[in-house]
């Protein structure tokens, strides 16, 4: 595997109790952005899942440098009905480091000292897309990223992704074509 | 008042003051968690411990752990979160605690005290039990607290980052059944359960911040309990029951117009 390269699929079979998808293989270098693309239930979600550790890998290799952490965000993450924590303590838990990609956007500054269940479902959104991006990780994964998101925050994650810099690279499930256009440096066909 | 101030009260005081800090902040990550019938769980398999322990005449305190510790290892077999288990553990519990107490006079007389939470009766192995306990909890529990919310927050990371997250939530739940054994047997199963669920139920309720939760839960255990280790005294009655009540009178907390945040 070459120096720059954040993570390379060869020939993957992903699934549960059995495989779901593949063979399928890409490489994805770092100043990058891999869209995963294809229809409902065609297993782009369990090709994620498998380069997290949840779905199983029947066949095939997925490799990572040692060094390479990543961070993700999963397609489903509610907010449990009740959770005292607020968005400044957060952001502090997910070892954010807004610097890196300009600081707070001001729509989420403004919330810092507020309860995440408190959130609408499009800033609870923003904020954990916001936060994923900027982690101190190389490798980051994005599952349908623009869920519940506004023309304003998909905006304003376009300029996220176009600002990171050219040591990360981003895998990404979406189905918005304006937005894939947007950002994708790669597009992957899954099933 | 006189009472209050008798030697022989300092160690149960002393015991209870502990677990009253501990167990609140506990009980924070198991509602977190989604498990916060685990004290139950873990109380009556305690209390089955305790009953058979007495009914062999073996250590009531170790026994009751011992158990508790068999409740662990079936957690970690279970691999699901919920509270399936834990409610399996209080029925296979209380109905071990029933039989032997009906064939053991021990067991019986200790299932009564298990009941009542007599408090006044423990002695030095519970303090010694309780402290230890102390001093290895608050150092793990700024971690654990960080692990437990990453989890719940932010899904799959650590693990896809090499994190041993099993042996992490492993480590929780020996805290989690010890800390309910030991207060099982030490202030009683309601009460246990009492100071696991109540103050983390009023905390997430009230608190504006994380940190402010487990604060307040720690506060309104040791609160609640100053007042009913005075009042049982006082009264003359069963120290659980005044605990659980005085719990169930500051719960109300959630519901004042003002203090609550929704």
């Amino acid at each position: 595997m070459t120096e720059h390269l954040l993570l390379q699929v060869t020939d993957l079979q992903a699934g549960y109790q059995r495989p779901l998808v593949g063979p399928l293989s890409f490489t994805l270098p770092a100043g990058q952005v891999l869209v995963l693309q294809g229809a409902n239930g065609a297993g782009k979600s369990t090709v994620m899942r498998a380069l997290t550790g949840e779905a199983r890998c029947f066949a095939g290799r997925i490799e990572r440098p040692a060094s390479v952490r990543l961070a993700c965000q999963p397609q489903h993450s509610p907010l449990p009905a009740e959770l005292p924590m607020t968005v400044r303590e957060y952001l502090r838990l997910a070892q954010a480091q807004p610097h890196r990609l300009g600081g707070l956007p001001d729509r989420l500054a403004s919330l810092q000292g507020h309860r995440l269940d408190h959130l609408s479902g499009g800033q609870w959104q923003l904020l954990r897309v916001f936060a994923t991006l900027c982690q101190p990780a190389p490798l980051i994964l994005l599952d349908e990223p623009t869920n519940n998101l506004d023309p304003d925050g998909e905006a304003l994650l376009v300029a996220l992704l176009k600002g990171l810099g050219p040591d990360r690279g981003v895998l990404l499930v979406c189905h918005e074509a304006d937005f894939v256009g947007h950002v994708a440096h790669q597009l992957v066909e899954v099933g | 008042m006189d009472l209050l101030l008798e030697p022989m009260f300092r160690v149960p005081f002393l015991t209870g003051l502990m677990l009253a800090a501990l167990v609140p902040v506990v009980g924070v990550l198991a509602r977190l968690r989604d498990e916060w019938l685990a004290a139950l769980g873990f109380a009556h398999l305690a209390g089955a411990g305790g009953a058979l322990g007495s009914a062999l005449a073996l250590p009531v305190l170790p026994a009751a752990l011992g158990l508790a510790m068999l409740g662990v290892a079936a957690r970690a077999l279970w691999r699901r979160q919920g509270n399936d288990l834990y409610a399996l553990m209080i029925l296979a519990g209380w109905a071990t605690m029933m039989l032997v107490a009906a064939v053991s006079r021990h067991a019986s007389t200790l299932g009564q005290m298990l009941v009542d939470g007599q408090l006044y009766f423990v002695r030095g192995p519970h303090l010694v039990a309780a402290a230890i306990l102390l001093v290895v909890s608050v150092p793990l529990m700024p971690l654990l607290m960080r692990l437990l919310l990453r989890l719940t927050l932010l899904p799959h990371q650590d693990q896809a980052n090499g994190v041993p997250v099993q042996g992490y939530l492993l480590l929780f739940n020996v805290l989690l059944a010890i800390s309910v054994a030991l207060s099982a047997v030490t202030l009683g199963v309601m009460t246990a359960f009492a100071l696991l669920y109540l103050p983390a139920w009023v905390a997430f309720g009230l608190a504006r911040s994380w940190r402010a939760t487990w604060l307040l839960a720690a506060g309104l255990g040791v609160v609640a309990y100053l007042i009913a280790f005075v009042l049982a005294l006082l009264v003359d009655l069963p120290f659980g029951p005044v605990m659980v009540a005085t719990l169930c009178v500051l719960g109300c907390a959630r519901f004042t117009p003002g203090l609550a945040v929704r």
